[in-house]
């Protein structure tokens, strides 16, 4: 018999996923509006909330939600409607496996990498689907983009996961972390290093590019493209359904650097901070690591145009792929060999 | 069970040695979409997304300018003509002035004739700015809009300053310009003269926007992306570029160093130094760089024109009931988009009795059906980009 120990634990931590999703997704979206404006000679929100604006977002998503809710008259009702669902779910389902701290962690899966990876691709099939059902060609366009995009961009991704894999020896994410913040020995020293010093340089920087790419953020941002497809699979959206495309974007894009921060900077670990101490601020370590690849993504957004779909087939297929498949070579030889 | 299968192959094999009905998806783009400029639309017809043909249909924002001159005086025309081309309005104003001042033979002072050489230059800045900042937007890039806008301010302030209008100047008069507020005692004085301070507020300007284009090299041209996304894309050679009549810097990227500037000019663009900017590749990026450099020589012409502008009147006498005499004209000159002529028949009388306007964007993009065979979609937006063309500039 299950005891109602189980049930208060079960609703506690959906609440603790779903509350911590939405919060930093409405921070990535206000962060998104001021570091633009700011690198843009601009302000930004500044009335909203009373001071900078801080409640913009809300005014945003309260504002989409009052728009008509609206359905084209071609399209598959069915279908056009749940696309949403699937993309918000899937990016929800992907915080459950990603440790905040020791502790703070909905479900510590044996195979947490692999959970992961399974079920953040799941958002291009809710994509796809609001391309088919829209019956819009610049939405079909837009989704079968995003297919494409999927199917090039998960292979390198998936890829240099399988290195940080093959080095920790595990495939849970606590286990991930807790394989960083092993010391090793160098010349006598006895230190602790995240993966990215620990010779994954490369399998970072290509992690990095595909999950941009799996994000559809410009550079990569082709899916929507709104000087070429007005707003590709989003385009007949609007209303709560739109917000909620709005919400999973940048929900997914927090979970994308959250993974990032897990599998090569250490996740909640930091060096000379002792375990005991983790347990407490390991979240805001996280936090912060997440902040740092979020400016990141936001920088490139300012400064870097869009690719073209085809350019961006060549990069995965020519260059990522191949590289991140030598990376698995070097890092097996010197697991083997060397440690 | 195993007659299904066999069925099943069967139907398979016939499936297999039938051609698949395919047919082009016909794609609407326009008249509302975010990089039309406005309203033109394109018909194309796209195999995923390559496109097959490209039929532009235009006409969405035709005004009758042409027919509305048959109605109003000269004076009034200068009102309108500034709104075809609305990015460069002084620069589309002035050939039509001076075809009015050849037809009825009064000559603008040299003062004026500077100033007109100035502010066009200064639209041209603009203009251009205009289109080097939002030309990335349609590659995805956005801060490059920012950051130029807030340079072209400086130049819309001068021609505010000096005008009293940013977009829409209406400063032409046949036989020179409208006197300048600012200047004299009162409203009515002829003699009255530029705003004070204003040639000295220019050369600054212009030094920042000789250091914005500098902005513009690190954040743009040299951008890895931008080069991916235009070098080779929309090539236009330049004997095509003549057949379908481009011009201006659309020509000039494709390697024909013709500005109207150095071949008939009816400002003194003789006495000031500037260079004829072209390009060989004729591709997206080459006319981007062309109008990039163009902003340079432009604001070294200005900064040659406020040293060499002479003292003088603005205006010369011309009567106040304006009659031109019988006589047909056609005065070209080189608007920031390129070629940019009116063609006045004139039979007497206030009015003019046919007025056409050869108006350069419709020119530019007579060439889309022909650039686009065979483009992406991605590139669609560039090479359209790339012409910039203004809708009000095509349809008038």
């Amino acid at each position: 018999m299950i005891s109602g120990y189980f049930w208060i634990d079960v609703i506690l931590k959906v609440v603790f996923v779903l509350v911590a999703m939405i919060l930093m997704a409405l921070v990535a979206i206000y962060a998104e509006l001021k570091v633009m404006a700011h690198m843009q000679n601009r302000i930004g929100p500044y009335y909203a909330g009373g001071r900078w604006g801080w409640a913009q977002p809300l005014a945003d998503a309260v504002k989409f939600i009052q728009k008509e809710d609206l359905v084209p008259a071609g399209a598959d009702a069915v279908i056009f409607k749940s696309a949403p669902y699937i993309v918000v779910a899937a990016t929800v389902a992907t915080y459950v496996v990603i440790p905040f701290s020791p502790n703070l962690i909905a479900r510590d899966l044996d195979l947490g990498v692999f959970y992961l990876l399974a079920i953040s691709s799941l958002t291009t099939l809710g994509v796809l689907m609001a391309g088919w059902a829209s019956a819009n060609k610049y939405s079909l366009m837009g989704g079968l983009r995003a297919g494409a995009q999927l199917i090039a961009y998960e292979l390198p991704l998936v890829l240099t996961v399988v290195a940080v894999v093959v080095q920790a020896g595990t495939m849970s994410l606590v286990g991930i972390v807790e394989a960083q913040a092993a010391p090793i020995e160098i010349g006598g020293l006895s230190i602790s290093l995240p993966f990215l010093l620990k010779g994954q340089i490369v399998g970072f920087i290509i992690f990095l590019v595909a999950s941009i790419a799996e994000l559809s953020r410009i550079p990569f941002d082709m899916p929507i493209a709104e000087s070429e497809l007005t707003m590709g699979y989003l385009t007949e959206y609007s209303s709560l359904r739109f917000t909620m495309f709005f919400l999973g974007e940048y929900a997914a894009m927090i979970s994308m650097s959250a993974v990032a921060a897990t599998l090569f900077l250490g996740g909640y670990w930091f060096p000379f901070v002792p375990e005991s101490a983790l347990i407490y601020i390991g979240p805001l370590i996280l936090i912060a690591k997440i902040a740092g690849l979020v400016f990141l993504m936001l920088w490139l957004r300012s400064t870097w145009p869009r690719l073209r779909e085809d350019q961006l087939q060549d990069m995965a297929w020519r260059w990522l792929i191949p590289v991140s498949l030598a990376n698995i070579l070097v890092v097996a030889f010197f697991k083997v060999v060397v440690f | 069970m195993s007659a299904d299968y066999e069925a099943l192959m069967h139907r398979s094999e016939v499936a297999v040695s039938v051609e698949l009905q395919t047919q082009d998806m016909t794609l609407n783009i326009g008249p509302q979409h975010p990089s039309t400029h406005g309203v033109l639309r394109l018909v194309a017809s796209v195999d995923g997304e390559r496109i097959s043909s490209v039929e532009p249909v235009i006409g969405y924002m035709h005004r009758g300018y042409e027919k509305l001159a048959e109605v109003r005086t000269y004076a009034q025309m200068t009102a309108l003509v500034n709104r075809i081309d609305w990015v460069s309005g002084f620069a589309s104003e002035v050939p039509f002035i001076i075809a009015v001042e050849k037809l009825t033979g009064i000559e603008a002072p040299e003062r004026a004739q500077w100033i007109r050489l100035i502010l066009t230059e200064l639209f041209r800045i603009s203009s251009h700015v205009v289109f080097t900042s939002s030309y990335p937007l349609e590659l995805g890039g956005v801060t490059p809009l920012f950051h130029a806008l807030r340079e072209r301010e400086r130049v819309l302030e001068l021609i505010e300053a000096m005008t009293g209008g940013r977009f829409h100047p209406n400063f032409n008069r046949v036989g020179g310009i409208k006197p300048a507020a600012g200047g004299g005692k009162t409203q009515k004085q002829v003699s009255m003269d530029i705003p004070a301070g204003w040639l000295e507020d220019t050369r600054a300007a212009m030094e920042r926007i000789l250091g914005a284009t500098d902005d513009s090299d690190t954040l743009v041209t040299g951008n890895e992306l931008i080069k991916a996304r235009t070098t080779g894309v929309g090539v236009i050679p330049g004997d095509k570029a003549i057949e379908y009549g481009l011009s201006g810097p659309n020509l000039r990227a494709s390697g024909v160093a013709y500005d109207l500037r150095k071949h008939e000019f009816h400002l003194p663009y003789d006495q000031v130094d500037f260079n004829v900017v072209s390009a060989e590749g004729g591709d997206c990026y080459d006319r981007y760089w062309v109008r990039l450099q163009e902003i340079r020589e432009s604001a070294n012409i200005v900064l040659q024109a406020i040293e060499k502008i002479p003292a003088g009147p603005l205006r010369a006498k011309a009567p106040r009931v304006l009659k031109v005499p019988k006589g047909q004209v056609y005065v070209r000159g080189e608007n920031p988009k390129g070629e940019f002529g009116y063609y006045i028949i004139s039979e007497g009388g206030q009015k003019p009795y046919r007025l056409k306007i050869r108006s350069t964007s419709f020119s530019n993009l007579s060439i889309l059906p022909w650039v686009l065979k065979g483009a992406l979609v991605p590139d669609l937006v560039a090479i359209m980009g790339s012409l910039d063309f203004v809708l009000g500039d095509v349809d008038r």
